[in-house]
């Protein structure tokens, strides 16, 4: 700041001038400065503070997430607006809700937006996470072949679904992969009263739910999947829905931070930047208006009632 | 670092344990790859030695395509695998997909375009000059065929431990054509990628770290039968 002293004041003016124009936002348009000198010197301080708000950052955040999400459309719908608003871009990891939940654990990820609520609530408590909300839900349906074995299409719980599968030893397709779908999925088999890993027709195949739903499709097999990724595949699947509107079914989702305390090189700034953009009523109305083939996928705030 | 430690622990107690699922994993893995590996030195040997004994002019176009089928990326081959077996494909009606079989294919398809290719070039080493010494002393085509053979077969052998290296290590075409079907078509590779999705990193470097192993004893006893054959 010394050399300013050096400069005469009608250079110092015409600084503060071009210093004005090049900041864009307005609050630079102040009285003329009775003392040019230490004018200029708050001219700078509060150029640096105004930055972060009046400027697009240009910087990214990482999000680890799962699949659903991904493969859905939704992130690439709401994180270029998020873009927009903020310059911040988003950079996707997408996973089971298992591997993201990890990958926060570890500060390999600044924000996470994952579906397995009692751990989630579990991890916030140990103190790996922070600013946890309830985002949106989707509900999970069982699709199956057309021809409908078991006679799924009878049902309407997902118990009465799995004992049906089980007891006609119908082939099912699991993800295996220790995703918040699959954590789902073995509560309901457990609730059924129903221990399936090792049999003949239950296929646990440690793999996506895309990777699910082509397996179901070529072995004429069950899955249970998100709605999302159904609608999404849909087109080349001759799997039908088969079981859906339990209310078992519904999948809450979480977004929360990655707790500075654990990991202080997390951009804990940005991380509450995206939840505040997501749980605004913008980015909740954002959430309830993305259609696939005209169905809403996510619907915003809390489901479980 | 710390994760590695663990994961040596992880794999001397798998190993120790004689975990159960571990071993039905590590015995699937040797049995789709070494199948795999016969049907394709069967397969690529005798076409590497006729493509060796022939002019390098007249096999040129071919060597070209052997070259680039040596270097595809294992996911392209298991793709093309994948949409022949699939239930809409061709082999469909074979209901091959997702089982051992699907994997010993793809995997035939990977690694008998390297074998080819690195026979004829070791065949072409020892060149017609061990054919022509051979036709000198009254053999026919077919025997000095054989001799040629015989004289490169160390290069042949360096091929199939190549083929072999190639095929067990390989995850993408495994994953499409087999599923990772918990026991039944999982994999060594396909287990480590599962295990690292799910966050599982001491599992998933322990079973990397039995792989190399594996690989480390398989090497040896082919180097040292290598080594052998010099020394005579």
């Amino acid at each position: 700041m010394n050399r300013y002293k050096n400069l005469n004041p009608l250079l110092l003016v015409c600084l503060i001038l071009i210093l004005s124009t090049a900041l864009v936002a307005g609050g630079c348009a102040e009285e003329p400065a009775p003392e040019p000198e230490e004018e200029a010197v708050e001219e700078e301080v509060e150029e640096v503070e105004e930055e972060p708000e009046e400027e697009l950052i240009d910087d990214t955040i990482t999000l680890a997430t799962t699949t659903s999400t991904y493969d859905s459309g939704l992130l690439d719908f709401l994180n270029p607006i998020f873009a927009e608003q903020t310059g911040l871009e988003v950079e996707v990891i997408s996973q089971g809700t298992g591997a993201a939940l990890e990958t926060g654990k570890r500060g390999d990820a600044d924000v996470l937006l994952v579906h397995d609520r009692a751990s989630e609530l579990e991890l916030v408590e140990e103190g790996y996470f922070v600013d946890r909300y309830d985002v949106m839900y989707n509900d999970f349906i069982f699709v199956g072949p057309e021809e409908d074995p078991a006679g799924v299409k009878d049902a309407d719980k997902a118990l009465e679904a799995l004992n049906l599968i089980a007891d006609s030893e119908s082939t099912f397709v699991s993800r295996g992969d220790d995703s918040g779908t699959h954590r789902m999925e073995e509560r309901l088999w457990e609730d059924a009263g129903i221990d399936p890993a090792g049999e003949d027709w239950y296929l646990s195949i440690g793999q996506g739910m895309g990777d699910t739903l082509t397996m179901a499709n070529e072995e004429l097999g069950y899955a249970m999947t998100d709605r999302g990724t159904y609608v999404a595949m849909r087109d080349n699947l001759e799997l039908v829905i088969v079981l859906e509107g339990d209310p078992v079914l519904f999948n809450q989702y979480g977004v929360m931070a990655v707790n500075p305390d654990e990991h202080p090189h997390v951009k804990y700034d940005y991380a509450l930047m995206y939840i505040e953009f997501l749980m605004s009523d913008e980015g909740q109305e954002l959430i309830n208006s993305y259609t696939v083939d005209d169905e809403v996928l996510f619907f915003p705030g809390y489901g479980l009632e | 670092m710390l994760d590695l430690l663990d994961g040596l622990i992880e794999a001397f107690s798998l190993i120790i344990a004689l975990d159960p699922d571990l071993i039905q994993i590590v015995f699937l893995s040797l049995r789709v790859s070494l199948t795999a590996i016969i049907v394709s030195t069967l397969l690529a040997v005798p076409l590497g030695t006729l493509l060796g004994l022939k002019p390098e002019k007249k096999t040129r176009l071919f060597n070209k395509i052997i070259f680039t089928f040596m270097g595809m990326p294992p996911v392209v081959g298991g793709l093309i695998i994948y949409l022949l077996l699939s239930r809409m494909g061709p082999f469909g009606v074979l209901g091959l997909l997702y089982s051992p079989s699907a994997m010993i294919i793809a995997q035939v398809f990977l690694a008998t375009p390297i074998i080819t290719g690195l026979t004829m070039v070791g065949i072409r080493a020892k060149g017609s000059a061990v054919e022509e010494t051979a036709r000198s002393l009254g053999a026919g085509s077919y025997l000095a065929a054989w001799t040629v053979v015989r004289e490169a077969r160390f290069a042949i052998l360096g091929a199939v431990i190549t083929g072999f290296g190639r095929v067990i290590a390989e995850v993408g075409a495994v994953m499409l054509v087999g599923g990772n079907i918990a026991g039944r078509t999982r994999v060594m590779t396909t287990a480590i990628v599962l295990e690292t999705r799910k966050g599982n990193f001491e599992l998933a470097i322990g079973l990397g770290v039995i792989l190399l192993l594996l690989s480390f004893i398989i090497n040896s006893v082919l180097y040292n039968i290598q080594k052998g054959g010099k020394s005579n």
